[in-house]
């Protein structure tokens, strides 16, 4: 099971809303959260590998968010469900649907990306694990399934640090795990005849209220552009000026 | 009253920095109480620096062979359940406190905030988000516990001199089996961690190779300087993950960072822009890092580098 979220597109700059209530998305290209891309990479792989019976590509969100599964789909997910809402609904929020699905669906491993990069907070897989009552592991960049267990490696500060986890757990993906594929013309048109349910978080018994309130958004403090030197003799004297060297 | 439970950062030896960072910012709340919990095989060592640091009323220190190694399944339950007499859990935006710390606030059925930048009250915070490219103020509700991580980029360590009490605690929860640590690698260089570095030399994609950065190297050892990089020369190979800076890598606050042959990638400049001075060396002058540098020098870094680090010398 892998968590699909509909995210601003790696590539556009944000900007944020005159009224500070938060970053304009209208008329701003959207695509699945990069790390979540990877994260269905993972599943796949461990699919192709003969470990894995089926992959489910679960998303929260808006409608809209069914382009995001069918591109899911069209990587190779064999299904997928859209648990609709147009509230923007927090982490621990996402893990309650998630554990609700997982009653029902039993997977094998949940794997998500180790952080959304619209909302920055890295939380579902850890809040996942708790309410689970079942193993985490964060930042991975190698995942070896075998026997009921799962050897990872995860990307911490001080290097690489490998754990072993019974299964089922819950997984969140670093960049360096693999690349995802790309997509082929083909594989669109097949994904539009797989299997997409929507449901709606009310099916789940989650409300829609943020566990947090938004105050403000505001753009960040801009740094200001400095001066061009133009050689290492004027860089030297400049950083001597301001006492750093 | 707020009272302020932060989880210490250790390697069983040694506190890390970001614990007496997560202080300052638990301190900026008015009439906090503030105190360190230790989950150590044996905590004695690590209690005692956590009790030196200024500000801290106490310290509780739990040990047990099940935290020899700071697994987030076995520390959640210890630390929800010793969170019971307090208001906030805190803990540093560090991998560690990211992989722990969401599970407490789920085990507490609570949100988590993130990477905490600013204290706007007890209940009130700002937080970076979009990479940085927005900043975010929550409040979280009244009755709610606070549980959140601290971007330690954002606050200064806090002082020593503290004489905080020392008490064992025993929290009594039992411990899952079902996670279990193998092994950790991590390059022991002999240089300054890149997180808590003054000086920090960080080289792009453009260093061409592994044998290209030793450039890098050289400067940062002439310097005092810790090594880091963008993600491209880490996705490249040239340097290990745990070198890479940015929104994905390690946010940095030092007196000066050099950038060397990196473009500045907004995924980049999140890491950096808390640097007290940012200094540029790329070949395209268009380079989007000349934007946010105080200094910067256009030309062939392979020329530039090593002129540097001679004009250095003496």
């Amino acid at each position: 099971m892998v968590g699909v979220k509909r995210v601003v597109d790696y590539n556009v700059r944000v900007r944020v809303k005159p009224d500070m209530s938060g970053v304009i998305t209208e008329g701003v290209k959207m695509s699945i959260n990069p790390f979540d891309e990877i994260a269905l990479e993972e599943a796949l792989r461990i699919k192709e590998r003969g470990l894995a019976d089926e992959v489910l590509a679960v998303s929260i969100g808006p409608a809209d968010s069914q382009q995001q599964l069918r591109t899911a789909l069209a990587m190779g997910a064999d299904r997928a469900i859209l648990v609709q809402t147009d509230a923007a609904i927090g982490p621990l929020s996402v893990a309650k649907v998630f554990l609700k699905l997982i009653e029902k669906e039993q997977p094998l491993l949940v794997l998500v990306g180790k952080q959304a990069i619209d909302d920055d907070n890295g939380q579902t897989a850890q809040m996942l694990g708790a309410l689970w009552d079942r193993p985490q592991a964060v930042s991975c960049s190698k995942v070896e399934v075998s026997n009921g267990k799962a050897t990872v490696t995860r990307e911490v500060d001080a290097g690489l640090e490998t754990l072993d986890v019974d299964l089922p757990a819950v997984l969140s993906v670093d960049l360096r795990l693999n690349e995802p594929r790309y997509v082929k013309l083909p594989d669109i048109m097949k994904a539009k005849k797989k299997p997409l349910d929507t449901m709606g978080l009310a099916d789940f018994g989650v409300t829609d209220a943020p566990a947090f309130k938004t105050v403000k958004v505001e753009p960040p403090p801009q740094r200001q552009k400095g001066v061009m030197v133009k050689n290492v003799a004027e860089l030297v004297d400049a950083l001597k000026k301001k006492g750093l060297v | 009253m707020s009272r302020i439970l932060i989880v210490a950062e250790h390697d069983g030896a040694k506190l890390n920095p970001s614990t007496s960072k997560c202080v300052t910012c638990a301190a900026k709340i008015p009439g906090a109480s503030v105190d360190i919990l230790v989950l150590a095989a044996d905590a004695a060592a690590v209690a005692g620096q956590a009790a030196a640091v200024a500000g801290v009323g106490k310290v509780l220190a739990v040990d047990n062979p099940a935290n020899a190694e700071p697994l987030a399944a076995v520390q959640a339950p210890q630390v929800a359940k010793l969170a019971a007499d307090y208001t906030h859990v805190f803990g540093p935006s560090t991998t560690f406190g990211k992989d722990l710390m969401p599970r407490v606030a789920a085990l507490l059925g609570v949100g988590q905030v993130t990477d905490i930048m600013a204290v706007e009250g007890a209940h009130c915070f700002k937080r970076p988000i979009y990479a940085g490219n927005a900043v975010l103020t929550v409040e979280v509700p009244a009755d709610a516990k606070v549980v959140a991580t601290v971007r330690v980029a954002s606050f200064e360590a806090a002082a020593q001199g503290g004489s905080a009490s020392v008490e064992k605690a025993d929290p009594g929860v039992p411990l899952p089996a079902h996670t279990r640590f193998v092994s950790r690698s991590g390059a022991t260089t002999g240089r300054p961690d890149l997180q808590s570095a003054a000086r920090v030399v960080a080289g792009g994609r453009a260093l061409g190779s592994a044998d290209g950065f030793k450039i890098i190297y050289s400067l940062a050892d002439k310097l005092g300087a810790a090594v880091g990089a963008s993600r491209a020369a880490v996705d490249a190979g040239y340097v290990a993950n745990d070198l890479q800076i940015g929104q994905t890598g390690k946010i940095i606050a030092p007196e000066l960072y050099i950038g060397i042959g990196i473009s500045g990638a907004i995924q980049h400049m999140t890491g950096i822009k808390d640097a007290r001075t940012i200094v540029a060396i790329n070949k395209d002058g268009e380079a989007p890092i000349f934007e946010a540098a105080d200094i910067g020098l256009v030309g062939d870094l392979f020329a530039i580098v090593p002129e540097l680090e001679k004009q250095l010398g003496g």
